[in-house]
Formats: C-alpha cells, structure tokens, sequence
C-alpha cells in the first residue's frame, strides 16, 4: 500500500494546534493535497489498487467533511453567542440610560417642590420662581368657556386638512385617521373642540371601567405608543379599527418621546366619542404635563399649534387627569399601565376623585417605619412675609394634577425663611444622598428623610386623619401608574423610576386573591418581543411601540381577549427596513445607536472620569490597565454596564501591552463647544444637566416664544448651580451668558443653546430624530433613508 | 520567583473579573445568579469555541442540581480552569477556511444554500431548522443567495481577549 508521507500544516495562529480535532481535520486536509499530487506523479496506477486507495480516501474524505461541518458548527454558535451577548448589552444601555434619565426628572421636582415650600426669595430671585410657577395655574371652571373658545377661531380657506362636525361621526373618525396618515393636521379649531368634548366624556367615567366580552366579543388591549403613529396605523391594518364588533382597551403612555403623540390622541378620542362602550383609555405615567415638559410631548404640540398650542395644553392637562386608571374585564382581568403594590386595594381607587388628588398635605410623617416608602409632607407656607403673589402660586401649585410630583421635606412648623445662600447647605445634604440611589436595595426617600428629619421636630397636626387619606389616595396611584414587576418576593420601592414599586409575585398571588381575579396586565416596559409573561403567567407585560430605542429593537405586541379570557398575542415591527433582517442582525445598527448615546454620557462625565482614572494611575504614566479602565468607568457612570465587554467598542485606541490611554480617550469624545473651549468645565456641567436645563427654560419661557431673557437664563443657572452644589461665580455665568447671546439683544434663543451640545461626530438616528433620552431640542421630524444606517 | 506568582496572580485575578462580568449580563436580579440556558452565550462569549457536547457537560457540573440555575460560586472556578487551561480554543481563520473549501466540493469560491443546508443539519453536531434558516439569513449574499465564505470567516471572527 501506499505510505503517504503527511506534512502537517502550520496554523495561522502561531500556537500548538491543542484541539484534537483540528489536527485531525489538518490531516485529513492535507491527505487530500498528497493524493492529488500522487495521482499526477503517478499516472499508472493498478485498477485494483485504485479501487483500494479511492474507497479509503472515500472515507476519509467523508471524516473530512465531518469535521469540516463540525468546525463551522461550532464558529457559527460561538458567533450567534457573541451577537446576543451584544444585544443583552445594548438593551441595557439603552435602559440604564432611559431610567437614569427620568431619575434626573424627578430629582428635578425634588428641587422644585423644596424651592416651593421652604424659602422666600429674595426679590430677584421672587420673580423667577413666580415666573416658574405661574405657568401652573389652573383655571377655575368657571372662567373655561371663555379660555377655551374655539368659536372664534378662523379656519382659513386654504387649509386642506380635515373637518369635523359635532356629534362626531365614524366616517368622520376614520376619515381623520386616514388623514393622518396622510400626514395632515388638525386645525386647532377642532382640536379644541374635540378636547373639550373629550373632557366632557372623561368626565362621566369611573375611576375603573368595568368591561365584559358579552359572551362573545374579543376585546384588543395595546400598550405603550408613545407617540408612534405607525405603530397603531399597523395594529389598525392588522386588526381592524374599533367598532362595536371590535371593543379596544389603551393602556397608557399615548404620548412622549415619538413624534405624532398629538395626532394618536386625537384618534384615540375619536373613537371614544364615536364608540363610548368599545373604547377604553388608562392613564399612564407620561400623561402627566410635567413629564411632557421633558420628553417631547409640550414641544411637539407647540411646534404644531405655533397660535394655540398653549390652550391645547392646558386643555391636555386637565383631560389627562380625568383619564380612568384603569380597566377591569369580565371581573377577572385588570388592565393597567404600570402595576400595583402590596397596598393596592381597588375599592380604595374606585372611590378617589382621581383629577383631584392632592399630593401635599399638612402632617409630617415621622413615624413611618424604614422598609416602607416614606412619602411626607411638604409644608405650606403661612409666613405672612411672603408675597402674595409666591403665596397664592403656592396653592395652585398643589392642585396641579401632576402625579410625578413627590413631595419634598419639611413641616410647617419647623418653616423658615431663607433666601437662596442659606439653603444650599441643606440641598448639599440632599444630593449626597440622592447620588446614592443606585442599589436597588436603599430608597431615596428613606434616606433623604432620615438625614433631615434629624434637624426637625416631628409635628402632630390636627387634620392628620385627612392628610392620610390625602396621603394614601396618591400613593395608591402613583403605585397604579409607576410600579413594576420584580422576580423576588415583597415589595420595595421603585427608585430607578423615582415612583411606584417593584412587586413580587406573592404580592401579585396575595392582590389576585383578595380582588378575585385572575391575571394583570400591564404595560409600561418596553420587551424586546413586545410582550413578555412573568409571575408564574399571571402578570403580562405589554408594549406596542416597536423599534423603540431604534429601528429593529424590539416588536410591538397587542392582546387580543375572547370570553375564555386566554390572552393571544400578536407581534409586529413597523418599517420596511427590518423586514429582511433577523432580530440578531438589528442588532449592529442598534448596537451603534446605543454606543452613541453613551459616549454622550461619557463626555458629560470626563473630568469626574479622569478623576477616577488618576485614582489607578499613581505613577502618572497616563495609562491604566483594562480591568481599571472597567472599574474607574462604572464608579463614575454607575450604570452598571459590562464595560469590559463595551471595551471594542468604546475604547478605539489601544496601546500594544493591552493599557488604556486615558486622556487620549476621554479626549475622543467631545463636542464641538468644547474643542473651542477645552477648559471650560462649566460647559461640561452644562451638558450633563442639559435635559434638565432645557425643561426649567422651557417652564420658565412662559409665552412659548422660544427665548429666555438674560436675567432668567442667569437666575436659572444659578438656582441649578446651587442645586448641584457647584462653584460658580456670577461673572462666569454672566460670561456663557453673554456669548450665547450672540446677537446682544438680552435674550437667548433655547434651541440655539442646546444645539450647540450635539456631539461633533456624525449624527446618530436618536439625535437627529427623536429626542427621546435627553429630550434635546432636536426636531422631531423622522429622516429617512439615514446614510448613517 | 515572586515576581512570577505575583504576575500568575493578576492573571487569574484578571480571568475571574472577565468571567464576572460575562456573568452579570444575565444575572438580571443581582444574586450572583443565571438561568442555566444561558450558560452557553456566557461561555462563548468569553472566547471558547466548545463543542455542543462538552457544553452539555460543563453545564450539568455547573448547574445546581438540576433547578436550572447556575450559581457563580460554582461556575467561577470550573470557568476559570476553562480559561486557564485553553480547554476550547478558537478555530484559527486559516482552518476555518479550509474547512468551507472542503465543503465547496467544485470549488467555486462559495456555497449553495442548499450544499451547506445538507452539511449542517445532517452531519457532526446538526443545527436544528430554526438555528439553520439564521445562519443562511445572516451568511447568505441577499442578491444572488450564494455564501461566500472567504469574506464571512474575516467578518465574523472574534478579537481574542487574552
């Protein structure tokens, strides 16, 4: 027989070849290369050697192709491992991101709440904080026909959206979808009109809806739109429009963050004019003015309705606080937006004055014990130094209807006047506290509490039964609209949200007992599939705005109910351009969404980052090793992200022993104001608070204009500064003052501002479209065809 | 001497601090804990190319008994020598090579659908329908359908970390 002499190949990789089978499969490879060769160097071969040698290069051959398939087996799996690990990441970026920056809002009305109830302004600083409150008032009923009349309101002839006539049609409603769809817009006559007929109808329903399947009927529940219009465009192509046949439930969070918010409200009103008994809307925690303020919904309507956007907002808020809570089906399904606590009692939200529900009240409560979520009071103010005008802002401000709104700290009793100086003191104990908010185990509101109830008396109030009440009846909705579910058992409070509760599953056993139902559903998180079961089955999470954090995110999903109350599933992703693409291969171009996104955040976090950095680098090489790199990062950013698993992409230069320039990187990142100015860190204070900076211009822009005076812009900072516990002199805010009134005229323009902290680099998608983490004064309008992607 | 188990000592202390941090993206509740299914993307992530049956073995000496979590006071160590003693390694770029052209019996330069369809779901540790229609949607050109392996196997092959 033939003795094959076998050179194996040398692998690429410089190594010892140390898988058995790759040195098989060497072999193998290599025979396959000998036999060609001996065949030419041997052209007579005896047939019946031939036959010999070809069967056993037959069956090698076939080993060969074994191992080859097996090779690729496992590189393809290591492969599609890799690719999910990458997008468990990025989901979590994107989270972390989503939930830090609503953190940030509440903090934000932390401080606004303390400013309200615990200091008097000096004169200057009065008018800006009337200034900032003024914009909450409410009407009084009474003066409603005339603020809201929309008779006098011209609809000129050029106009080619469309008409509507009072009572409301189904052809009309359908026609006014279709005209949506077509991109048109109401005009504000009948968007006023439509509201205020709204209201009306609000206005009549219970806190709860109690709906049933009439034997017969399949009832379709969706979930968060958040501004999506293509979203319910596709549910409605799917699934056919409402109509008697075809009863709806809205779970809430119509609003915010996508660019058609107004233009789904108005339909979803539409139909529950033109279909009272098939229609269905819960509140979610976006329908809440302040919340818009931040996250897109306040601005897109004033962009669209430039002369009226203001009546329609007032309007919004008063309609947003008469939306039900939520809906109860054939008595054994709850639907509701967010999800309930170890409190909840139904009966008790069935009997609160929902649009009314005050969140001040007048008792200090001392006594709570530390597991529970403490919410205490904030005094009112009765110093009768105060202004009249500060004072009777003071009581509107309580009967707004937000019900983002915790209630910051103090007493009555324990009140004193202060100006702005003597309380920063205070606020720095706040925010040190604040910035440990983090661990999922410790409540923000425990420990802020707990520092500061130290330096007051505990008072005893007589009207405490009713500020209990007060007390209870908020808790009970916000725990409605904020909670999520946790995998643990019990329940704690929800501080990544800033509101509500995380719930267990025997809470969800002991609250599905006690009310005699059998599932919850609820919505509020966005799940990659658009849905997502946990609780042993019982509580179902539902979202309908696919793509959310980018295109090929997540599906959207709605539910459909028949009378054996079985929920069925129906999945979807709005765009074309997701059509060809597994979910796996989405994940690139979001993955790259993602990054961006965080390499803002990074750069708004780089001389505490190189602060960290230093901290590891003692003999000031300027280098630190990977595993310190992680570690400097996470105790700076705190989002608990796998950074060394980010480090590819994060980290582009790389010196060859495998350390990490710092200053070089930090230096990767910056934005265009900054490489103008590279020692200006106020600038990059400026741009880490940018989104709550923007929501305080916007307030304080009363009329809407889009410009902010000097003196504001100055005071806003200022009473920031304070808040953040920053050094700031007033001629540094003077200067940035000065130079972002580039035309001198003493007002700065709010969207010039926050344009000028875009990154440098090249737009993402989340930049350029919608605003939906940072809520920068970015248009809302969708590109399409982004050369980016 | 010293110096040697002192830098012996970063390096497991480096190994383990990767290992964790691969473990915590799936330990959504904190408590050093993962669903036993998802040991594998932790696996392959860490740069081992195992094969299915030797996943098969780690897991069930991982998992605790047989609730289908995995604990990191176990996986911690038993990942660690995995690491330390290159028990998976990566397929170098050049095998992997040779292994398409195996398969690419004609060598034309890419594969059919179909050819590597055969291949795949039939022989060695065989992808389940599922796992197969993926492969061909990520691998296979959207024109003219063909898999054209040499410009993949660049692509998709990982940065090794250690």
């Amino acid at each position: 027989m033939f003795n094959v002499k076998l050179k194996p190949h040398r692998s690429g990789s410089g190594g010892k070849l140390k898988c058995p089978t790759s040195k098989l499969f060497q072999i193998f490879y290599s025979c396959r290369t000998e036999v060609n060769k001996l065949e030419t160097k041997y052209h007579q071969i005896w047939e019946r050697d031939l036959t010999q040698i070809n069967k056993y290069f037959l069956k090698i051959h076939h080993k060969a192709y074994i191992l080859a398939a097996v090779l690729i087996q496992r590189w393809y799996r290591q492969y599609v491992a890799r690719t999910e690990m990458r997008r468990r990441y990025t989901w979590h970026i994107f989270q972390s991101i989503e939930y830090s920056g609503e953190q940030a809002q509440i903090k934000l009305y932390n401080f606004l709440g303390y400013l309200m109830d615990n200091f008097t302004p000096s004169s200057n600083e009065r008018n800006l904080i009337s200034h900032i409150f003024r914009e909450n008032e409410v009407c009084q009923d009474a003066e409603w026909e005339r603020y809201f009349c929309y008779k006098n309101i011209e609809v000129p002839e050029i106009y080619s959206g469309p008409h509507l006539t009072f009572p409301l049609t189904v052809e009309q409603t359908v026609g006014l979808v279709e005209a949506f769809r077509n991109k048109k817009q109401l005009h504000s006559r009948y968007v006023l009109q439509l509201l205020l007929e709204t209201w009306k109808r609000l206005r009549m329903l219970p806190n709860i809806n109690r709906i049933s399947t009439c034997q017969s009927k399949e009832i379709t529940i969706c979930g968060d739109l958040h501004g999506q219009l293509e979203d319910l465009l596709l549910i409605f192509y799917k699934n056919g429009m409402p109509s008697l046949e075809k009863p709806y439930v809205f779970n809430g969070d119509f609003v915010d963050r996508g660019r058609d918010s107004i233009e789904i409200l108005l339909i979803l009103f539409s139909f529950l004019l033109v279909y009272p008994s098939d229609v269905y809307l819960n509140r979610g925690n976006h329908e809440d003015h302040i919340v818009n303020l931040r996250y897109g919904f306040t601005k897109e309507v004033l962009t669209k309705y430039k002369m009226h956007g203001k009546r329609i907002l007032k309007l919004l808020q008063k309609i947003f606080s008469w939306l039900p809570l939520a809906t109860v089906i054939d008595q054994k399904v709850l639907v509701l937006h967010g999800g309930i606590s170890d409190t909840t009692d139904l009966s008790v939200l069935a009997r609160v004055d929902r649009h009314n529900v005050r969140k001040t009240t007048r008792a200090a409560d001392s006594q709570t014990p530390p597991k529970r979520r403490h919410m205490s009071s904030a005094g009112v103010s009765i110093d009768s130094d105060m202004d009249e005008d500060v004072c009777s802002t003071n009581k509107l401000f309580q009967r707004r209807a937000s019900l983002t709104y915790p209630k910051p700290l103090g007493t009555r009793d324990s009140f004193q006047n202060r100006s702005l100086q003597d309380f920063s003191d205070r606020l720095k104990a706040n925010t040190e506290d604040e910035l440990e908010i983090r661990r999922r185990r410790q409540s923000i509101f425990n420990s802020g509490i707990n520092r500061l109830e130290n330096n007051m008396s505990p008072s005893v109030s007589s009207d405490s039964v009713n500020s209990d009440n007060a007390k209870e009846e908020w808790r009970q909705i916000l725990d409605l609209l904020w909670s999520d579910p946790m995998t643990q058992d019990g329940c704690m409070p929800n501080e990544v949200r800033g509101g509500g509760c995380y719930w267990g599953p025997d809470v969800t056993e002991d609250f599905l007992n006690r009310h005699n139902l059998q599932l919850i559903i609820r919505s509020h998180e966005c799940k990659q599939d658009g849905y997502e079961f946990c609780h042993n089955r019982k509580v179902l999470t539902l979202f309908s705005a696919s793509n959310y954090y980018d295109v090929g995110s997540n599906r959207g999903a709605y539910v459909k109910l028949g009378p054996d109350l079985v929920p069925y599933m129906i999945q979807y992703q709005a765009s074309s351009m997701t059509r060809e693409l597994t979910v796996r291969q989405s994940v690139g171009r979001t993955e790259r969404s993602a990054l961006k996104v965080l390499r803002e955040q990074l750069f708004a976090h780089r001389s505490d980052l190189i602060c960290a950095f230093k901290k590891f680098d003692s003999n000031n090489t300027g280098l630190v090793s990977l595993t310190d790199w992680a570690s400097a990062v996470e105790s700076v950013m705190r989002l608990g992200l796998p950074w060394r698993m980010l480090r590819y992409q994060l980290v582009t230069c790389k010196t060859s022993d495998g350390m990490i320039d710092y200053y070089d990187w930090t230096n990767q990142n910056t934005c265009k104001e900054v490489l103008q100015r590279p020692t200006c860190s106020l600038l990059e204070t400026l741009y880490r608070h940018r989104s709550t900076l923007e929501t305080i211009f916007r307030i304080v822009d009363t009329d809407n204009s889009g410009f902010i005076t000097i003196e504001d812009f100055r005071q806003t900072w200022k009473l920031l500064s304070v808040y953040l516990k920053m050094e700031i002199t007033d001629d540094a805010i003077s200067d940035l003052a000065v130079t972002i009134d580039s035309n001198q005229d003493g007002s700065i323009d709010i969207d010039e501002f926050m344009e000028a902290f875009r990154l440098t680099d090249k737009k993402s998608r989340l930049e350029r479209g919608r605003s939906m983490f940072m809520g920068t004064a970015n248009d809302l309008t969708k590109l399409e065809g982004d050369p980016n992607i | 001497m010293a110096e040697n188990k002192q830098s012996a000592e970063a390096i497991v202390s480096d190994v383990h601090k990767k290992i964790r941090a691969a473990f915590e993206a799936f330990d959504f509740e904190s408590n050093n804990t993962v669903d036993a299914r998802e040991i594998s993307t932790i696996v392959y992530s860490l740069g081992c190319f195992p094969f299915q049956k030797d996943l098969h073995d780690f897991i069930s000496q991982v998992e605790e008994n047989h609730s289908g979590y995995v604990h990191l006071d176990k996986f911690l160590p038993a990942m660690t020598k995995v690491l330390m003693e290159h028990k998976f390694p990566p397929i170098p770029e050049d095998l992997l090579l040779q292994a398409f052209e195996v398969l690419d019996k004609e060598k034309k330069g890419y594969l059919e659908p179909e050819e590597l369809t055969k291949y795949m779901t039939q022989e060695g540790e065989p992808f389940t329908q599922e796992e197969m229609d993926e492969m061909l949607t990520a691998l296979a050109d959207h024109e003219k359908n063909h898999i054209y392996y040499k410009d993949l196997i660049s692509q998709l092959t990982i940065d090794p970390d250690m």
